[in-house]
């Protein structure tokens, strides 16, 4: 079987792996492309389609119900965060109108060994992360935006993602979901 | 614990996965002497017996062989028709081979992108708001279990009637597809399911729940 023991327990890997391999895939993009614009969007792209798949597996080891509301939804993110990168990041910053928060990281294991040139301030380095949310909440039919506020390897002391709603996706909630 | 088979059907209502396991292959040989006294329907695609029944040829059986060659439709492999063949009284005594149709991938694809709609009528025939479609479907000889995930695929298992705890076995297997399915590199989202290891693991899963049952199902 797939999943021995408890349902959290699967194969766990060091997580300085995954920072080395997503530092050497950055690293490939800036070589490949010429614009650093060029390689934040491709790597929000590549963020996108993982988070499309992603959040399969999330919601198959979860058995996580629907979100009615904003906070449930960042209670997800929260708990998706955990699982996957091992991190904990506290939700805060709630917009008045409860559709918009921030993801506030103390550290981000993917810039773990990391420093930015001071060629490349443009660069949003993490900005899988981003494109991972948005992907993965669009199949659940919540349409928002996502963005960096602050990043710690910019000089920031925490590195900040924000989370706005922009509408739910009618037409694509399923018959007998909606 | 039987399972006849499980479906997998898309966001879009498209068949991408099925596997059918453990249909009784129902086959029959006999020798048959002139006049042949099964009533049977010469269609162009299928030569099936109307009426008539005997020694375990049912009616709504389908000819497959005569003296051993396949039949094509309603022509022999040699291109000789069927309906003139038998009704020749020189070529008996005849042995002709029956079987239970089975269903061409087709057909499949026709009834899943059937089933889609119902699910979502269902859900709208609900006096109650906020239903959910089609979770299970009885019938006298089997039982259709499906579970509908929140982005909207449908897994579909049919199993013998009377069995419990299949959704939980629904979930094992939304599992599987989350792991050998959309961690595959090679897959593209919404497209037929061509992937050996999800395959395989799904068959295990399903010779594991029917040798020892779903209690064993390591949660």
């Amino acid at each position: 079987m797939s999943r021995q023991a408890s349902r959290f327990d699967t194969k766990k890997v060091n997580a300085e792996f995954l920072t080395l391999t997503y530092g050497a895939l950055v690293t490939q993009m800036l070589r490949d492309f010429e614009n650093i614009e060029d390689v934040n969007k491709q790597l929000e792209r590549i963020g996108y389609n993982m988070g499309m798949r992603l959040i399969e597996d999330f919601l198959a080891r979860t058995s996580a119900p629907r979100c009615l509301e904003m906070r449930e939804t960042a209670d997800r993110i929260q708990q998706a965060f955990r699982i996957y990168l091992n991190v904990q990041p506290t939700i805060s910053n709630w917009s008045a109108s409860s559709d918009e928060f921030s993801l506030v990281f103390e550290t981000n294991p993917l810039t773990e060994f990391v420093e930015l040139p001071t060629d490349l301030t443009n660069l949003r380095y993490s900005s899988i992360l981003s494109g991972c949310i948005r992907g993965a909440l669009e199949m659940v039919q919540l349409d928002v935006q996502c963005w960096f506020a602050q990043d710690q390897l910019k000089g920031d002391n925490v590195t900040e993602l924000r989370i706005k709603f922009v509408r739910r996706l009618e037409d694509a909630i399923p018959a007998g979901e909606d | 614990m039987i399972i006849y088979g499980v479906y997998i059907v898309s966001k879009s209502g498209g068949l991408i996965y099925n596997l059918d396991s453990n249909v009784p292959k129902i086959e029959q040989e006999r020798s048959f002497t002139y006049p042949i006294d099964l009533m049977l329907d010469y269609d162009p695609k299928k030569v099936s017996v109307v009426f008539n029944r005997k020694d375990g040829i049912n009616v709504g059986h389908v000819l497959t062989a005569v003296n051993g060659m396949p039949v094509n439709g309603n022509t022999l492999e040699d291109g000789r028709d069927v309906k003139t063949t038998l009704e020749n009284s020189e070529n008996y005594p005849v042995n002709l081979k029956f079987c239970r149709p089975k269903l061409t991938t087709n057909e499949k694809i026709v009834q899943a992108s059937t089933f889609y709609p119902l699910y979502a009528f269902a859900s709208q025939l609900s006096p109650e708001p906020k239903s959910s479609g089609i979770e299970t479907l009885e019938a006298d000889t089997f039982t259709l279990h499906c579970f509908q995930t929140l982005t909207g695929v449908k897994f579909i298992i049919i199993s013998e009637t009377g069995l419990s705890g299949m959704d939980m076995l629904l979930r094992k297997i939304y599992e599987l597809y989350s792991d050998y399915v959309l961690k595959n590199p090679f897959y593209a989202l919404e497209m037929p399911i061509r992937c050996e290891l999800f395959e395989n693991k799904l068959k295990s899963l399903l010779d594991m729940v029917e040798k020892t049952g779903i209690n064993n199902l390591d949660k």
